[in-house]
């Protein structure tokens, strides 16, 4: 347990150290790349902003990606038990997913003009929704036909069996491409609050940061970001563990 | 009385190459409580007749019946075993076992449905494996689970298609073994598919060669052995005789007559 925290805790300490030193052995001043020491002097000054501006990319990003979940989870259904869908939704879904996301974000700011909340989750969704649907769709259609059988043999519904048999075991599967999702979805929502005006969330704040030139400011939102992406990340393991823990092998 | 009839039947899968014949013309009959293993070339049909018995398909032409009921749709009366044991790796083996029961008799007690299981693990030797994951047996172990499985609801006949075929030889007599010792206490019907002629032989009371595709019933041989077989039963010269007969007929079926031996 404490290696399981140590290691990583000891990482990221080397990580700063190294940040610190490499600003301190270049002198380069606060305009050019702030170091590890002028962040504690950002989060007093802004902290309430940080809380604000945290709790918001949080909420939208969360939202985003439990909409992605409920849409990915259907298409990847509808996908894994009929082969026309499949052939039908597959390139479609590609392509959509070819799509640079930030080129969207004006389409989006312009079609729910004013809409901010419901842009950034709407984008939150498009850029996460695909691993979820593929890896749901494939998890579904490779389904060996025997694990089908043993329960269709007995009468059992197309409902049951999914519920039963198809469903937990499509969960490993869905649960590493919502790790990808996770980290997409947080994506989406960074890209709005930045690239819109008057945008919320950390993403404002970084914006502001900018605009004054408040550079140890856009650093710590920076850290601020990378941590909130790594708490999303790890509540994902989390619950890959509580509810597919039984995919993990022991470790030989 | 037969309590599975196979009257007449015709099967054509559809590929994009065209209609493949698969099944053609046949017929087969096992006695109620008895015990039919079927042999025939790979690919010839045999896995396609387990799922028209098991009325997970219908077939083109003929029937299939199942204790005088015309089969056309899965019922509730019927086991399965595959090659694969597909146990649900995030249920106990106690749970897997009792999976069949859940859609059969959903209001039948847990306690009573434990018990059940229970019982079934002990005769084929898994008794104290209850709260294991299938990762943690050996693939034997895991094919005696699938085999409690398939007979937990008490199915009138039970459909195995090549059950043993992953195992290695001491392990597969000791399952012929399990499956003998099985018979005696519970009061299925038994179709095993297989391409181990001893275990034809071992296992049937009716041994059925199929042709090469698409499969006629090209021989049905009787196995007057004793019920109680014990594996030195294979060396008798009765045994030996049926062993080498299925091996001519065998060689019909794919077309390989008069070969080399
Ligand atoms: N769903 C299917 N669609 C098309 N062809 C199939 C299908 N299932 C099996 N076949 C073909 O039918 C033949 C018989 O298959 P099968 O019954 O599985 O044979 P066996 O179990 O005797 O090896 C094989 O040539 C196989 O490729
Ligand atoms: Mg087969």
């Amino acid at each position: 347990m404490l290696r399981r925290i140590g290691v990583p805790v000891l990482a990221i300490l080397a990580f700063l150290a190294l940040w610190e030193a490499l600003v301190w052995w270049n002198g380069w001043p606060n305009y050019v790349m702030a170091s590890p020491s002028d962040l504690p002097a950002a989060y007093g000054r802004f902290w309430e902003l940080f809380l604000l501006g945290g709790w918001q990319t949080l909420w939208r990003t969360v939202a985003g990606l439990a909409i992605a979940v409920v849409v990915g989870t259907l298409l990847g259904m509808v996908m894994g038990f009929s082969r026309v869908a499949r052939d039908a939704l597959y390139p479609l879904l590609v392509g959509f997913n070819a799509v640079p996301k930030a080129t969207l974000v004006p389409v989006v700011s312009l079609l729910f003009i004013g809409q901010h909340d419901f842009n950034t989750v709407l984008m939150a969704f498009l850029i996460s929704f695909f691993p979820i649907a593929v890896s749901v769709g494939i998890g579904l259609s490779t389904l060996e036909p025997e694990y089908r059988d043993i329960l269709r043999a007995l009468g059992a519904s197309r409902v049951t069996i999914f519920r039963k048999i198809a469903l937990p075991k499509t969960l490993p599967e869905f649960f590493g491409a919502l790790k990808v999702a996770v980290t997409l979805a947080f994506i989406g929502t960074n890209l709005v609050e930045i690239v819109s005006p008057h945008g919320k969330g950390l993403g404002a704040l970084f914006q502001s940061g900018a605009t004054n030139g408040d550079y140890p400011l856009m650093f710590a939102v920076l850290i601020a970001l990378a941590a909130l992406g790594i708490v999303l990340y790890y509540a994902v393991v989390t619950l890959e563990r509580t509810f597919a823990g039984w995919a993990e092998r022991e470790a030989t | 009385m037969n309590l599975i009839d196979i009257k007449g039947v015709t099967h054509a899968y559809r590929t994009p190459s065209g209609p493949l014949p698969v099944l053609d013309n046949l017929e087969i009959g096992v006695p109620e409580g008895t015990f039919a293993a079927v042999v025939g070339p790979s690919g010839c049909g045999k896995s396609t007749l387990t799922r028209l018995i098991a009325g997970l398909m219908t077939p083109d032409r003929g029937e299939v019946w199942l204790h005088g009921e015309r089969v056309r749709s899965p019922r509730k009366t019927v086991g399965m075993a595959f090659q694969n044991p597909v146990l649900l790796e995030w249920r106990t083996i106690l749970d897997n076992v009792l999976l069949p029961l859940e859609i059969v008799a959903p209001r039948m007690p847990r306690a009573q449905r434990v018990t059940r299981a229970e019982e079934l693990l002990a005769l084929v030797g898994l008794s104290g494996f209850e709260g294991k994951k299938p990762s943690e047996l050996s693939g034997g172990m895991r094919q005696r689970a699938s085999l409690c499985r398939a007979i937990v609801h008490k199915p009138e006949v039970l459909i195995m298609d090549e059950p043993f075929g992953a195992l290695d030889n001491f392990t597969r007599e000791d399952l012929w073994q399990t499956m003998r010792d099985l018979r005696a206490k519970e009061p299925f019907t038994c179709v095993l598919i297989t391409h181990d002629l001893r275990e034809s032989v071992f296992l049937g009371d009716q041994v059925i060669v199929l042709s090469g595709r698409p499969a006629r019933t090209q021989r049905v041989l009787r196995v007057d052995l004793p019920a109680d077989r014990t594996i030195d039963v294979l060396y008798t010269p009765a045994a030996v005789e049926m062993l080498h007969t299925l091996r001519d007929e065998i060689r019909i079926a794919q077309g390989r007559a008069g070969g080399a031996h």
